[in-house]
């Protein structure tokens, strides 16, 4: 603890801080995209696949556990982790803008319009989970119907209305300006790249940051182009209403 | 070849500073950016005008002193130092940009020279290391691997110059700091304080207002010694096990069971 309290207070210690956190949100990321591919399963019977799979997500671990016990502490991890993630880097941010005059910027030697976004970036990411966590997890934005444990009904009718398509395709192109810098970034500051291993680490970075802005646009287009149907009728109706929402 | 020179001009550390506009004429190609400025200073030592302050040297580009950002470029715009940037590389006529460094860590004096004596801190905090005196030590009675020897040397190039804390736009000292811990944590002669020297130098780079690494990388494109980032790396890594090494060690005998 005396480490981790040592560490916050120096700027390298911080922006390690910031790393790890950030390792904890993208590895989050990740989970969540596969379990977002649940829904290209499609409506099936009389329960879609994505809605087995957040019921699971709430009973997964019982009786061990309570019921929604995992995925309560997960959110708890990932609260903490943004948390401080942001606070670290809005610290860090005010130091590097009293290091220098403000009266004259330094002129942009080729540094990557990624990395000169992130904090650009980064609002808007948070902007945009809040405004996601509303919409699919309290149910609190319905301009489409929604219906708690009815995932799959939820994405249909959502990601029928062009705005709603727009937003998620915007903040994933944001996420993916972000990553690419941050995948980067963190090996940097965790002291892991090396000029042996930096041309890996970079394409690695650019790879997953593909693979996680696909896989999470894959949602709102398919449903969008129609490839994925309308929600079979039993859905709503076979709903247990216990649900929280999506995850 | 002619140019036309727009300065900085700033009294003393707590002048408000402002650029002045100089026009040079008759200029040889093959002279240095630094000699350009002499044949100014004359020209306005003859005028009876205050000359422009600047710092120089050794003008061979090894010893770090000058320190002129030219059109916005910390050294100037060939990756090499102000004394090595010669006029022919400039279009005739062209108007030039000259400034000091921008960092608040490195306050201007006068004109175009910087107080860079915070590097100097940096480097008392843990840039030394400890060595016996007397007799000459036996060649070759201390082994290094070449390829350390190597990556140690890349890093000991660093002239100390600050081009890197005046191209960043955090006026981090990191890649600077980097060299001095890299060169030093990899040889034999830098074991005794490995395990301080990272963090000291960082607890120094910290309280001097330094900014911190954001990643752009824009420290190593003006680096006149062309520092790799991978230094910054080794940084990171040596401040982590500074940090570490900072707790006190428990010392007692086990018991095993």
């Amino acid at each position: 603890m005396i480490t981790v309290a040592e560490m916050w207070r120096s700027t390298i210690g911080k922006k390690t801080i910031v790393a790890v956190t950030g390792v904890v949100l993208v590895a989050y990321l990740v989970l969540h995209m596969a379990g977002n591919l649940n829904s290209l399963f499609g409506p099936g019977g009389a329960e879609p696949r994505i809605d087995w799979y957040a019921h699971w997500l709430r009973t997964f671990g019982e009786p061990l556990v309570p019921y929604e016990g995992i995925i309560w502490a997960v959110r708890a991890v990932l609260l903490g982790a943004i948390a401080v993630h942001i606070v670290g880097v809005v610290q860090l941010n005010a130091r590097n803008r009293a290091a220098r005059p403000s009266a004259f910027p330094a002129k942009r030697i080729g540094r990557s319009w990624e990395s000169r976004l992130m904090m650009v970036s980064g609002t808007l990411l948070l902007a945009f989970i809040v405004f996601h966590i509303l919409q699919f997890t309290t149910l609190t934005i319905d301009a489409t119907p929604l219906k708690a444990g009815a995932l799959y009904s939820n994405l249909y009718y959502a990601f029928q209305e062009w705005y709603f398509v727009a937003i998620y395709l915007v903040a994933l192109a944001f996420l993916g300006t972000h990553l690419r810098h941050a995948l980067w970034s963190l090996c940097q500051t965790l002291g892991l790249d090396s000029p042996e291993r930096n041309f890996g680490i970079r394409m690695g970075a650019n790879a997953l940051t593909l693979v996680i802005v696909i896989g999470f646009a894959l949602v709102p287009v398919l449903f969008f182009t129609g490839v994925l149907g309308e929600p079979s009728a039993n859905e709503l109706s076979a709903t247990i209403t216990t649900f929280g929402g999506s995850f | 070849m002619n140019f036309k020179l727009v300065i900085w001009r700033q009294h003393g550390p707590d002048d408000q500073g402002e650029f002045e506009t100089h026009e040079v004429t008759g200029i040889d190609p093959e002279s240095s950016f630094l000699e350009m400025l002499d044949q100014l200073n004359a020209s306005l030592g003859r005028e009876k005008k205050q000359t422009i302050a600047f710092d120089s040297d050794c003008r061979e580009g090894i010893c770090g002193s000058c320190s002129l950002v030219i059109d916005g470029t910390p050294q100037g715009p060939h990756q090499v130092t102000s004394c090595q940037t010669y006029m022919r590389d400039f279009i005739d006529g062209a108007t030039i940009k000259v400034e000091p460094y921008r960092a608040n860590a490195m306050p201007v004096i006068r004109d175009l020279v910087t107080d860079r004596s915070a590097l100097d801190r940096v480097i008392q905090a843990g840039g030394y290391i400890s060595t016996t005196t007397g007799p000459q030590p036996d060649p070759n009675s201390m082994p290094i691997a070449p390829a350390v020897q190597e990556e140690a040397m890349d890093a000991a190039i660093c002239i100390g110059c600050g081009a890197c804390v005046a191209a960043c736009p955090n006026g981090s000292a990191m890649l600077f700091t980097g060299a001095k811990v890299t060169h030093l944590n990899l040889l034999p002669q830098g074991q005794p304080e490995r395990a301080d020297r990272a963090f000291n130098m960082v607890s120094q780079m910290d309280e001097e207002g330094f900014g911190g690494c954001t990643n752009f990388g824009e420290c190593s494109r003006v680096c006149p010694q062309e520092i790799s980032l991978d230094v910054i790396g080794m940084l990171n890594r040596e401040y982590r096990k500074g940090v570490a090494a900072q707790k006190p060690k428990h010392r007692a005998k086990m018991t095993a069971q």
